[in-house]
């Protein structure tokens, strides 16, 4: 739950927006950015999704401590395009032992990884912005999800956790019935697959006891459902998905008008 | 506040040969508070499922009839609520007011009064949090009520409790009991294993006979007064019906294992469990007390060699490891430590891995290379000291809450440890396989095994325990 847990001032401006507008808004800004290849548009989003970061009601420091994944797998990516990248043009940097480093190799490092900030970043704040049961309310009210699809997610979700308690249970358990495998590999794999059907079938059997409660308290009543925690989409929720798509027209159309613009296809 | 009425009611799941319940006569008049008894298997969760509308019609074959209000269960589901044993498979949503009003939006009360009604029903259960409270970071005792919260919000006429405590420490079995006794206005049926506590919130006893009907019926006092031996052997908890207390007969022998300092931090966690040093002796019983959370699980993993300690040592002696003893066990391969410490596991069904009970018998003898000869005459004794033999063929996972108890010990026994390690071994379980654990556990103290068990369970450790420590004090010897 770390990292889907909220941790921003539930009332900056944009943090309570309507869950839906901030999924939409995301959204629109990352499919934008996956028009082209150039480093310019992805510079122009992140910056951007930079500047409103506080309009969110977090903390820079706060969004790196959430975001180290995504910095770990930036430095790979870089590490991985300096050592493998095939097309090797430009003038020559460094040479690092037998890779010689080029312009070319660089500026293609620095796009990806840029794109890899940019198209991650809205989902990080989105997701840091948003309760999952808010999320599951609005996807119900204003966009008329199914309540059975969206509940009975956010319940399974809540389950989750209980996960990794429950295979360290029956990793132990094995051990203590006097099953473990050593090094060797084969067992290894066979005590894997046995111990991860085990997981597996006490997850359907909470699962079905969970579905079982909740069917108990009505949810497949078939009675209209009514709602405790009214979603409302206002005017400026309406605004903020306009927005994010005027902003990232504007990143496109920078980078079009000065010749940068790379289609991807 | 409903009634229930039972005419020739029975019920058999899909698949099985044998009726769950059968022909049972009852007729609960509106306002009744009815505890409801009978020996493991006696099919009690059933007449529950049954009465909250809970059983399928293309799920099994059903006999009789059963009706809430005059009528079918399944159509007036909205006049039942109902409480189950696990509190982390009923809550649905994260927040504890969300949680109350999801069954609110369900039956489609009106917006408005869904929040001042959530408010009364966490007020109804005396839950001490505000509304946004997350679920998670409630305790057991506080997550059951909160439950039961949920299931008074949409003012039912029924109540339905299918061992609402079972899971429960003490503490937390109590403040859930304080709260059902609280509930006015509405018919009670609850299931509970632990009579004596749950007297004092019922006004009639009903005993179910396995696959037979209604056995006894009335007031808590007639019922123990003129049926109370005939149930206590029949394996109901019966008030006033102790077990004979079998204390060591002789003297502890040499130690077994030392505790020093020990103690583990969860990954994640924010402290470690307390810090541990004990003995554990042959030849004596010890038990390991303390409340939900106190870390006794995380101490029998320690302590049978499982996990790894993240402070503090565990070590075996001459006595229990010869040569090995040099080695702490959580080292030992998993073959040797079966040998020497045997765990049992609070749910049995996390140590099951075949699919015949037999098989289960056979596998810790097998990983040791014993003969065939010597694992097939191991199997066949113990099928036959824990009363197993006509079950040699089946699913583990298909037997009663008390067979896979007696099969998940039987396990651990097969390699003949000298060291038993058992957590809640007394859980959920009726007064039969209670007083047949106290009698195993005790003749193999009596043979000079160590044993210890982590629990909650006070008549147990008042039936066998030789020594007590208390988790989370300090004082142990």
């Amino acid at each position: 739950m770390r990292f889907t847990a909220p941790l921003a001032d539930p009332r900056a401006p944009l943090a309570r927006r309507n869950p839906v507008a901030k999924l939409a808004g995301s959204l629109i800004f990352t499919v934008a950015l996956l028009w082209t290849l150039d480093p310019l548009t992805p510079a122009l989003a992140l910056a951007i999704e930079l500047a409103v970061v506080p309009l969110f009601g977090l903390r820079y420091g706060d969004l790196l401590r959430r975001s180290w994944p995504l910095l770990v797998s930036a430095l790979g990516l870089v590490v991985t395009l300096v050592v493998f990248a095939a097309e090797r043009s430009g003038a020559l940097v460094v040479t690092l032992g037998p890779i010689p480093v080029t312009t070319g190799v660089l500026t293609n490092a620095l796009a990806l990884t840029l794109r890899l900030f940019a198209v991650a970043l809205p989902g990080v704040l989105v997701f840091a912005t948003t309760d999952p049961t808010d999320l599951a309310d609005a996807l119900i009210q204003n966009v008329r999800a199914s309540p059975r699809f969206a509940i009975g997610a956010l319940a399974a979700f809540r389950l989750l956790p209980l996960l990794g308690d429950e295979w360290q249970t029956l990793t132990l358990a094995r051990r203590a019935r006097g099953v473990d495998a050593g090094w060797n590999p084969w067992l290894r794999l066979r005590l894997f697959a046995s111990t991860a059907f085990a997981l597996l079938v006490g997850a359907i059997r909470r699962g079905t006891r969970l579905a079982t409660a909740m069917d108990a308290r009505g949810f497949d009543s078939g009675v209209p459902r009514t709602v405790a925690r009214p979603q409302r989409f206002g005017p400026a929720d309406a605004a903020l998905i306009l927005g994010a798509t005027a902003l990232a027209g504007g990143a496109l159309a920078v980078s079009i008008s000065l010749g940068l613009f790379r289609a991807l296809i | 506040m409903s009634a229930v009425e039972l005419r020739g009611f029975g019920w058999r799941h899909a698949g099985r040969r044998s009726w769950a319940l059968r022909d049972v006569d009852l007729r609960i008049e509106p306002g009744e508070r009815v505890l409801l008894l009978g020996p493991s298997g006696a099919g009690k969760s059933t007449l529950l499922a049954a009465l909250a509308g809970l059983l399928a019609e293309d799920s099994g074959e059903r006999a009789g009839s059963a009706t809430v209000d005059g009528r079918e269960p399944g159509t007036v589901r909205e006049r039942t609520g109902i409480v189950f044993q696990d509190p982390q498979t009923q809550l649905v949503l994260a927040r504890a007011g969300d949680d109350v009003a999801f069954g609110l939006e369900n039956r489609g009360v009106p917006a408005a009064e869904i929040w001042p009604r959530v408010d009364e029903a966490l007020a109804r259960v005396g839950f001490p949090y505000e509304r946004d409270r997350r679920t998670g970071a409630l305790s057991g005792g506080e997550q059951q009520r909160l439950a039961l919260a949920g299931a008074l919000a949409p003012r039912p006429g029924l109540l339905l409790l299918d061992e609402p405590t079972a899971n429960l420490d003490p503490a937390g079995a109590t403040l859930v009991r304080d709260a059902i006794g609280a509930v006015r206005d509405v018919t009670v049926v609850l299931v509970e294993h632990r009579v004596a506590e749950a007297l004092s919130i019922v006004d009639r006893v009903v005993v179910l006979e396995a696959g037979g009907g209604v056995a006894v019926d009335g007031t808590p006092g007639e019922v123990f007064a003129a049926h109370g031996d005939a149930l206590a052997a029949q394996g109901v908890w019966v008030p006033g019906h102790p077990v004979d207390p079998r204390q060591a007969d002789g003297p502890p022998g040499p130690d077994l294992l030392h505790a020093r300092g020990l103690t583990y931090r969860h990954p994640g966690a924010d402290r470690p469990i307390s810090t541990v040093d004990l003995s554990v002796r042959a030849g004596a019983a010890l038990a390991v007390l303390g409340p939900n959370g106190a870390g006794k699980s995380t101490l029998a993993l320690l302590l049978g060699g499982l996990l790894t300690p993240t402070g503090g040592t565990v070590r075996a002696t001459a006595a229990l490891a010869g040569d090995a003893a040099a080695t702490p066990p959580h080292r030992w391969r998993a073959a040797a430590l079966t040998q020497r410490i045997g765990s049992v596991f609070q749910e049995p069904e996390h140590q099951f891995i075949t699919a015949k009970v037999a098989d289960e018998l056979a596998l810790g003898p097998r990983r040791l290379g014993l003969p065939a000869g010597a694992v097939k005459s191991i199997v066949d004794d113990l099928l036959g000291r824990l009363r197993l033999d006509r079950l040699a063929a089946a699913n583990p996972y298909t037997l009663s809450g008390g067979e896979q108890r007696r099969l998940s010990v039987a396990t651990a026994l097969a390699t003949a440890p000298r060291l038993l390690l058992l957590d809640e071994p007394t859980f959920g379980q009726d007064r039969r396989t209670w007083a047949e654990l106290v009698d195993l556990l005790a003749k193999l103290r009596d043979d000079g095994a160590g044993i210890v068990t982590m629990t909650h369970d006070t008549d147990f450790v008042a039936a066998l325990a030789d020594r007590t420590v208390h988790l989370g004090q300090s004082g142990a010897p």
